[in-house]
This record gives C-alpha cells, sequence and structure tokens, in this order.
C-alpha cells in the first residue's frame, strides 16, 4: 500500500501537480528572477567600486553633491537622501502588512495597505527625479582642465566658493548659484583680481595649487555647471555617468514596481482575488518590491554614505 | 515579526544622524556592516526566507553568497592592475 502510494507521486513528480520547495511555480520564478537581479546590480556596484578605487583623488564626497532639502536653503547633507530611504522602508514594511492581511482575506486591510505601498512608491520616485534635476542643474560650479580635470574654487579661509560667491562676493544666498550661468571670461577676471582664491582637487585627499597655476589652469580650461553624461561639476565624470545608470536602473525598478502594485491593488479593488480563493499575487509582487528596497539600501550605503 | 522591523529602523535612523560628522574607514565599515544587517533583515523577515524550506533557501543564498563576495575580491585585487 505504502510502496503504490510512492509510486503516485513519483508519477506525479514528472505529470505536474507538485509543488517544488514548498512553494508555488510563481513564488519560485520571482524569487529566480530577483536572485539574476541582485546578481546584475552586484555587478554594477562592484564596477562602481573599481572605478571609485582608481579616481579617489576626484572622486566626489556625496556629502558635497547632495545637500539639498525641499524648502530649505543652505547645507543639509543626506538629510533628504535618508528621508527616501525611510520612506522606501516604510513602504516596504505596509507591504509586508499587506501579505500579512492578504493571508488572512481580509481584502479591505489588503487595499488599504497596498495603497500606502503606492504612495510611498510615488513619494521615492518624485524624490528621485527631484534629487536628478538638481544634480543635472549643479550647485556650485568647478573648472576643467584641459585634461579634463575637474577642480573646485576656494578662498583663503579654505571654503568652498560658488561662482555666484566668486563674481557677486560672499553675502547670504550666493552659495549656490542658483541655476544662473557663468563664462569663462567672468570667473577668470573675479579670480585674476582676488589673489586669495585658488583651486583644488574634489575628492577626499585631493591636491591644491597655487593662485597663479590656478588662473593659469582655468585660463587654459574651462568652466563646467551642472552634471551630465560628458561634464560633471562635482568630480571624476565618471561619478555621474555611475550615479545616473545605478540609479536610474533603480529608479525603473522601482517605478515598474510602482505600476504593478498599481495593478494588483486594482484587482484587489476588483475583488479578484476574492474570487480566486487568495492572495497569492499579492505575496509576488511583495517579494518584488521588498527586493527593491534591498538593491536601495546597498546603493544608499555605496553612492551616499562610504 | 513587525517589532523585528521595528529594530531594523532604530538601527537604520541613527545611522543617519552619524553620517555628516564623522568620516573615519571604520565609520564606513560600521556602514557596511548595518547595511548587511539590514539586508538580512528585509531578506530573512520581509521576504519571508526564514520561513521557506531549505532547498530554497540553498537555492537562494549559495548563488549570491558564492558568487557576489567572488566578483568583488576579483575586481578589488585584480583591478589594481588597471592603466599600469
Amino acid at each position: 500500500m505504502a510502496s503504490s502510494a510512492e509510486m503516485t507521486q513519483e508519477e506525479n513528480n514528472w505529470g505536474g501537480g507538485s509543488r517544488p520547495l514548498g512553494s508555488r511555480y510563481g513564488k519560485l520564478m520571482m524569487w529566480f528572477f530577483l536572485l539574476s537581479d541582485a546578481l546584475t546590480f552586484s555587478g554594477f556596484l562592484t564596477a562602481y567600486g573599481l572605478m571609485r578605487f582608481k579616481f579617489e583623488s576626484t572622486w566626489p564626497i556625496a556629502e558635497n553633491v547632495f545637500t539639498h532639502f525641499p524648502g530649505l536653503e543652505g547645507d543639509q547633507p543626506l538629510l533628504y537622501v535618508a528621508l527616501m530611504t525611510f520612506i522606501l522602508i516604510m513602504s516596504s514594511v505596509t507591504m509586508v502588512l499587506a501579505v500579512n492581511a492578504g493571508e488572512k482575506m481580509n481584502r479591505k486591510a489588503v487595499t488599504n495597505w497596498m495603497l500606502w505601498t503606492i504612495v510611498g512608491g510615488f513619494i521615492f520616485v518624485g524624490s528621485q527625479a527631484w534629487e536628478w534635476y538638481h544634480f543635472i542643474i549643479g550647485d556650485s560650479g568647478a573648472v576643467e582642465t584641459v585634461r579634463q580635470e575637474i577642480l573646485h574654487i576656494y578662498n583663503e579661509e579654505g571654503e568652498r566658493l560658488s561662482f555666484s560667491q566668486v563674481i557677486h562676493g560672499m553675502e547670504e544666498g550666493h552659495a549656490s548659484n542658483h541655476g544662473e550661468m557663468f563664462t569663462k571670461a567672468e570667473v577668470l577676471s573675479a579670480m585674476k583680481s582676488n589673489e586669495g582664491m585658488y583651486l583644488m582637487e574634489p575628492g577626499k585627499a585631493g591636491e591644491a595649487f597655487t593662485h597663479e597655476r590656478s588662473v593659469a589652469l582655468l585660463e587654459a580650461g574651462d568652466v563646467v555647471q551642472g552634471a551630465n553624461m560628458i561634464h560633471n561639476e562635482y568630480g571624476q565624470k565618471q561619478f555621474a555617468n555611475f550615479f545616473f545608470f545605478i540609479t536610474g536602473f533603480h529608479g525603473f525598478h522601482v517605478f515598474s514596481g510602482v505600476v504593478i502594485n498599481f495593478i494588483i491593488f486594482y484587482n484587489v479593488l476588483l475583488g479578484t482575488y476574492e474570487r480566486r480563493g487568495h492572495y497569492r499575487m499579492v505575496e509576488k509582487v511583495g517579494l518584488y518590491w521588498h527586493f527593491v528596497d534591498l538593491v536601495w539600501v546597498f546603493v544608499f550605503t555605496f553612492f551616499y554614505l562610504v | 515579526m513587525i517589532t523585528g522591523v521595528e529594530v531594523a529602523l532604530g538601527i537604520v535612523k541613527p545611522e543617519f544622524m552619524l553620517t555628516p560628522v564623522i568620516g573615519t574607514s571604520i565609520l564606513n565599515i560600521v556602514f557596511i556592516v548595518l547595511t548587511l544587517i539590514k539586508a538580512a533583515y528585509i531578506v530573512q523577515i520581509f521576504m519571508h526566507v526564514k520561513f521557506e524550506k531549505k532547498g530554497l533557501k540553498y537555492a537562494l543564498y549559495l548563488p549570491t553568497l558564492i558568487l557576489i563576495p567572488y566578483l568583488t575580491f576579483i575586481l578589488l585585487t585584480e583591478g589594481s592592475y588597471l592603466f599600469q
């Protein structure tokens, strides 16, 4: 009797209907997709680390790059991105609650928590767009030499100067260029007239130049403002390329996550899963959403903290 | 379970507060360790791996825990020969 039961089990393995690893196939496939995605992201991040070690002296320090907070003037290093991270983790928590409610077949609670998750995702994507905008517009401006090295302007007190401060003076409100564009001639004449100004590399162990050398470097070079794929006022241009690529790729994941979440949310509203008798779709998109959060934790550490 | 999540968040918050103050390499190690703890929390509890079958756990852990450190190691050692 027992052996015949084993036989049917054996046949079922090939005939379908059994569940390997105690999971249904949709969930398993989601896991294998996430596994491959994790390896992709690890490739990006290690490549980023490699380039960063290579260009340590000109690699921008994240604290000096991401200094804006909506509605606040002045230097707010990393505050906004920390808030973004917090919002994304909170949306992951609400997703856990949605999955839990789904297991209990509590449609109202699933609807509620899914909605909060979508709201959190939207805020995150919006914040990312806002941060890209500020990164592209630029902040202080920099000098690019003929050898395409980026140098920042400092005064004799060792304070970093924006173009606005170099030309309009040190009054309040000039710490950022606020999108105003300056020409090379303007910056050059202002630098020539002030003996105390000099140029320095942006990295953690950056080299400083004398005033005469700085003027000569600017004369031969040019001024750059903002960051794009060709120029990057914050330092090594690879930083901008990696920033756009990795946060862009992650942002695309978040965006598609929000879209998928919305589709599932809509199905919850329609009662599709109530009729189907289970909320396993919520669990699957939940896995994807947590993965997005997981990747962000690493991106956050290696781009903004370390 | 949710208390576990809250503990993880408790770790996350003070980390942000410390950031602008000090910038030593020890701090970087602390950041990386905290990140790994956070990641473990997300995978184990949020993504429910802790409660899955052994086979699935191995299927997920082995490739990531072998291949990612391997890639990192290769790039860190071989990368020093770039542009030489």
